[in-house]
């Protein structure tokens, strides 16, 4: 009865309070799973916390965590993409063999040239991904299945099969920083993760964009009805997938110099297991950038601590990871329900 | 009636093709090998590729008469087509290293039964005998864990070392016992073991792991060159100097350069090359030409490259 009330007064003070606590704990529950992970990696290593290694485990995070940006944008509005781990590959490959060329003598012109580069190829791959899928009406799951053999295929053609070096090496001590510097002793990549996800979050939460993301992905005849360009928007959620995985190229170039069959290998698994385990539901409408890059945090520390820790041989650590994630999600979903 | 009218039809044609085959020979000039690979997926098969298309041109060249086909295939499958499509294009001899040799055996064993001589690459069938191929040309992957580990006893007789793995699968196994096997009795302690999975960024993923877990290391043994490179930037970024040197292994343009340049984190490699394809070619190739017997098995050696004979594996156009 009082519910009905409070429905009926059109979501007076109690009804607000109600439904702010049910998205908090929501929010929330990612970050009590790798809080209690945190406890777990501290309990088996002592080398676990120190600042050294979780700074390291942060940064490294910074790929799976920037691409899933994007991914969260992509899933929320009820699409998929699967090429992403290939497009960090081809993107990547393109930028250094644009920076081999050396047509500007310059080299940190070359550099930011090169960056630009990244972020250009980058998007317009997101928007050949989004035009596929809106404009020749493929189920996202095909077509970016299809686009992912494309650009790990074209990579692959690039390098003969081997590896691709940065060869200037002005360049690569100007470019190293970007990914091993610090400033006021955080590491780049952790800043770039935090703007990316603060970029991200306002578009998905505070922007008419990011309310439509939602409506397409909840129910997109309604979206339609009320006037959303369901094509526009969708293909725009490719896009921004597209220049977050450029993002985390920048990131990735720096640090190894080159790019090899391996590079970008099943990240898009990573990118939509943070997702998930971020909040966001798979089947769209909700999308939780912070949940996200939480997700990615707790899918790095896994691994970090079954390195660290002694628990298992090394032969059982993809079954224990296998293990944790799905505690992980178990927890999260006790606290959900608790509320 | 109709038969036997086929039946001779067939003969004449057998023999004429024989008689043709046979001014073929007499002329001694005239061969055709067909070089079946996997195409250049990762490192050390783009390495492959290089090669046989290297050595081909060679040895077209020293021998006029000579025609070597150069094909690459994705999957066992398509490489069983490969085969049919070698055989019917006429072929003396086939160079093949499997994509996936298990599956392959059947084909193989088709192509050999239309008396074309067989040269089996690295990748071996759970059968491996004359049935299937006339020559057998080999890496040995023991050799190339148990060579890293008498260098490790030989020059850190005291080492604490760490070992990248690679994928759980056979061959990395066999790498182990070798490498286990050489260190066994001395004061080389293994620290700790994972797999690197063969991967730039999961080998330097996993050596940060094992900066941050052992405060002491002397020696990294990752057994892949690729390995090494995500192992050399996880160390340089920890600036950490207590570690002497990394192995590798397969022997990569990149890593044998590093040891010819003297680079004291790289001293050594441990060969296990992709050139090897080029070994088959010219020993299946002297059969024909030189007249000496090479039916067999030919297992290589994991050469220890070091400064002094590295020039002789240095291969810079090498995608790998």
């Amino acid at each position: 009865m009082t519910d009905k009330n409070a429905l009926l007064a059109g979501g007076g003070g109690a009804m607000a309070g109600r439904s702010w606590k049910e998205v908090d704990l929501r929010a929330v529950a990612p970050f009590v799973a790798l809080a209690l992970l945190l406890v777990f990696g501290a309990a088996t290593s002592a080398n676990f916390l120190s600042t050294e290694n979780l700074l390291n485990v942060l940064a490294r995070s910074a790929f799976t965590a920037i691409i899933a940006v994007g991914a969260t944008f992509v899933i929320s509005a009820g699409g998929l993409d699967l090429s992403v781990g290939s497009m960090v590959a081809f993107v990547a490959s393109l930028m250094i063999l644009f920076m081999n060329t050396a047509i500007i003598a310059n080299p940190v012109l070359m550099l930011t040239a090169g960056i630009a580069f990244a972020l250009v190829i980058g998007a317009l791959c997101g928007l050949a991904n989004g035009l596929i899928i809106t404009g020749g009406r493929i189920e996202p799951f095909i077509a970016t299945l299809g686009t992912m053999g494309i650009f790990r295929g074209l990579t692959t053609w690039l390098s003969q099969g081997g590896a691709i070096n940065l060869k200037s090496s002005t360049i690569e001590d100007i470019y190293r920083p970007a990914y091993f510097g610090t400033v006021l002793g955080v590491p780049v990549p952790i800043m770039i993760i935090v703007i990316t996800a603060i970029v991200g979050a306002f578009l998905l939460h505070r922007t008419a964009y990011g309310r439509h993301v939602a409506a397409i992905g909840s129910n997109p005849d309604v979206a339609r009805y009320s006037g959303v360009s369901i094509s526009r928007v969708r293909t725009l959620t490719y896009v921004i997938q597209g220049v977050c995985v450029a993002i985390a190229v920048l990131l990735y170039v720096p640090r190894l110099g080159s790019t090899s069959a391996t590079t970008g290998l099943m990240w898009e698994l990573q990118a939509i297991t943070a997702v998930v385990v971020g909040g966001t539901a798979l089947r769209g409408g909700v999308g939780r950038i912070w949940g996200t890059i939480c997700g990615a945090f707790i899918l790095e520390v896994v691994s970090n601590i079954m390195v660290l820790s002694n628990i298992a041989s090394e032969y059982l650590i993809g079954a224990i990871q296998g293990a944790i994630i799905i505690i992980a999600m178990l927890v999260q979903r006790s606290l959900i329900r608790k509320s | 009636m109709k038969k036997t009218i086929l039946g001779l039809v067939l003969a004449a044609a057998t023999a004429t093709a024989t008689a043709v085959a046979g001014m073929a020979h007499a002329a001694e000039t005239h061969v055709t090998i067909g070089v079946s690979v996997p195409a250049a997926d990762h490192g050390w098969t783009a390495g492959v590729v290089y090669h046989a298309e290297r050595v081909a041109k060679l040895l077209m060249a020293e021998h006029p008469g000579l025609k070597i086909i150069v094909k690459t295939s994705p999957n066992a499958t398509s490489q069983a087509n490969v085969l049919e499509d070698l055989t019917t294009e006429g072929i003396n001899a086939l160079v093949i290293l499997p994509t996936d040799p298990d599956p392959l055996v059947n084909a193989i064993k088709a192509v050999k039964a239309q008396h074309i001589f067989v040269t089996l690459v690295d990748r071996a069938p759970s059968d491996n005998d004359q049935s299937v191929r006339d020559l057998y040309v080999a890496g040995n992957n023991r050799a190339l864990g148990s060579v890293a580990g008498e260098y490790v006893k030989t020059h850190t007789p005291d080492a604490k070392v760490v070992v990248i793995r690679g994928l759980p699968i056979p061959i990395d196994q066999v790498r182990q016992d070798g490498f286990n096997a050489a260190i066994t009795g001395s004061n080389v302690k293994v620290l700790g073991r994972e797999y690197g999975n063969w991967s730039r960024d999961d080998a330097f993923n996993v050596m940060q792991d094992f900066l941050s877990k052992f405060p002491k290391i002397d020696v990294v043994w990752c057994q892949d060159d690729d390995m090494a490179v995500g192992v050399q930037q996880a160390i340089k970024q920890a600036k950490r100097t207590d570690i002497k040197y990394i192995i590798g292994g397969a022997g990569s343009s990149e890593m044998i350069k590093k040891v010819m340049g003297g680079d004291k984190m790289i001293p050594v490699d441990v060969l296990y090359p992709p050139a090897m394809i080029g070994t088959a070619m010219i020993l299946t190739v002297a059969n024909f030409y030189d007249q000496v017997p090479v039916r067999g098995s030919y297992t290589m050696d994991a050469t220890l490259v070091t400064k002094q004979n590295a020039t002789g594996y240095y291969f810079p156009d090498s995608p790998y």
